[in-house]
């Protein structure tokens, strides 16, 4: 038998790829960000229950940086990126590898519309000949489905569903009825040239976003950045209160995907928001996303040299 | 025994609403915060119709007992059409349903691939190229093999396909199952 030892990137990708950490480098020297590296392997992993966590030598591998970059925040460090690897069990397809490149970074002082335009000055020479657009969650659901999305029931998000995807489960959780249409539905959809910035999620799905109301309805203060409807970054109004960050880590211990897992609550990051957090945004950005868009590609795999498969 | 859809991946057998089904791709789809999905195509394996279906990433489907096997066709009865495993000399008997299209093909001693489900014929596939006799055409028109025209012909399978011109009554033709179409003369 012939192992199967080549890589499934070819020269020109792996040229790109170094293009491209090099210009993120230069973007934030140019800006002052401090590049900064934190531990892979952390002792208190993400309280997600949709993200599965891998572990390795008793620690957990991490699913971004987020946290430790939050410490080096409250300890004074300033605007700071990181390049690293983010590890995510079982996230594996033509968008997804297990192992992946993320771009993160913090900005104190900015509101999540300063970091909108900072992520667009940062793509716009990286993605040249796309255009821009931002629109709410609100109105990207109502401009596709006709559907009020931070309103609608249970049952009419169920009802919209059943008309546009044939599924094969229940749910009474309405987030994921919400998923289910963006996913299937609204994604697909999504002009293949335009970087569309998607604002003001729902409060439900804040993670670790502050809430803020727009126009009677409380929301998050999250934005994503969606490149021809692939999720390319994430990103977040700063929750710094440490109360309210406990609460959210325990309801998200509480849900039965979690039940058996014992995750730990990251007592450190808890210590750190009672320090002071400075008020900023930070978003996560997906690089091997980036380099598909740029090089046209859809498969994630001709991105990476050696993706899951032949790890 | 259950199968999770992290296992999922095309030619896996598996049982939904009660037909078993070849999965022919299976798509993990998930928001980076929010439920991940397994966005699954499967060809039920009954009615040879395709379904998409969405699971939550996670969840379950029964495996089907499905096998295919090589088989030679030995012949039919007119209500069951019977093969035989060349090496177990087991025999199997199919009927119109799951033959179906196939029956057109079939050409004694062919070598057929017949998929099993819970040890009975559930489809039968025949070989991509089959070598059959014409039982019936108009003339041929002898040294015509230039015009490049063609006339139906009725096999002895009684399969009905377009031939060269040129071709008679008792020639043998080679006929690609999958298109139905006429690829060259046969040899026998």
């Amino acid at each position: 038998m012939d192992p199967d030892w080549r890589p499934t990137a070819d020269l020109d990708v792996m040229r790109a790829r170094a293009a491209l950490l090099s210009a993120v480098r230069q973007f934030f020297a140019e800006r002052e960000v401090l590049e900064v590296e934190t531990p892979l392997l952390c002792a208190a992993p993400v309280t997600d229950p949709s993200v599965q966590v891998l572990t390795a030598a008793s620690r957990y591998l991490q699913t971004s940086p987020e946290y430790a970059m939050k410490r080096l925040l409250a300890a004074g460090s300033g605007p700071i990126f990181q390049i690293c690897k983010a590890f995510r069990g079982a996230e594996a397809g033509s968008r997804h590898n297990p192992e992946f490149s993320m771009l993160e970074w913090y900005r104190p002082g900015f509101a999540s519309t300063d970091l909108m335009q900072e992520v667009e000055d940062l793509l716009r020479p990286l993605l040249p000949g796309w255009s821009w657009e931002r629109i709410s969650y609100r109105q990207l659901f109502l401009d596709h489905l006709g559907v009020e999305p931070h309103q609608a029931s249970l049952e009419q998000l169920q009802h919209l569903a059943a008309l546009h995807v044939e599924t094969n489960f229940v749910s009474a959780d309405r987030d994921d009825w919400l998923s289910l249409l963006m996913t299937h539905v609204i994604e697909p959809r999504l002009s293949a040239t335009t970087l569309l910035v998607v604002y003001d999620y729902p409060a439900s799905q804040c993670a670790l976003a502050r809430l803020c109301e727009r126009d009677g309805i409380v929301v998050s203060d999250r934005f994503e950045v969606y490149g021809g409807g692939l999720e390319l970054a994430n990103a977040y109004c700063e929750l710094a209160d440490p109360e309210e960050l406990l609460r959210r880590f325990q309801k998200d211990l509480q849900h039965p995907a979690l039940s058996s897992a014992q995750r730990p609550i990251d007592q450190r990051l808890l210590a750190a928001l009672e320090a002071g957090l400075p008020d900023c945004s930070g978003i996560a950005l997906g690089l091997d996303r980036l380099l598909m868009l740029q090089l046209e590609m859809d498969d994630i795999d001709k991105v990476l040299t050696f993706p899951w498969a032949q790890a | 025994m259950a199968i999770s859809t992290g296992e999922f991946k095309s030619g896996l057998k598996v049982m939904l609403e009660g037909d078993p089904c070849s999965i022919v791709e299976n798509e993990f789809v998930k928001p980076g915060k929010g439920q991940a999905f397994a966005r699954v195509r499967l060809k039920n394996l009954r009615t040879g119709r395709v379904w998409e279906r969405t699971f939550k990433s996670g969840d379950s489907l029964e495996a089907a007992d499905v096998m295919d096997r090589t088989m030679e066709y030995l012949y039919t009865d007119g209500e069951f059409w019977h093969f035989m495993e060349p090496e177990t000399y087991e025999q199997y008997q199919a009927d119109e349903t799951a033959v179906g299209e196939t029956a057109k093909w079939l050409k004694e001693q062919d070598r057929c691939e017949v998929t099993l489900y819970n040890d009975a014929p559930l489809s039968v596939t025949a070989p991509n190229f089959v070598e059959l006799a014409i039982a019936e055409t108009d003339p041929g028109l002898k040294g015509d093999t230039a015009s490049g025209g063609s006339k139906p012909a009725t096999l002895v399978t009684g399969a009905i396909v377009k031939v060269p011109l040129f071709l008679s009554t008792d020639d043998i033709v080679r006929i690609d199952t999958r298109t139905g179409e006429y690829v060259g003369r046969g040899k026998a």
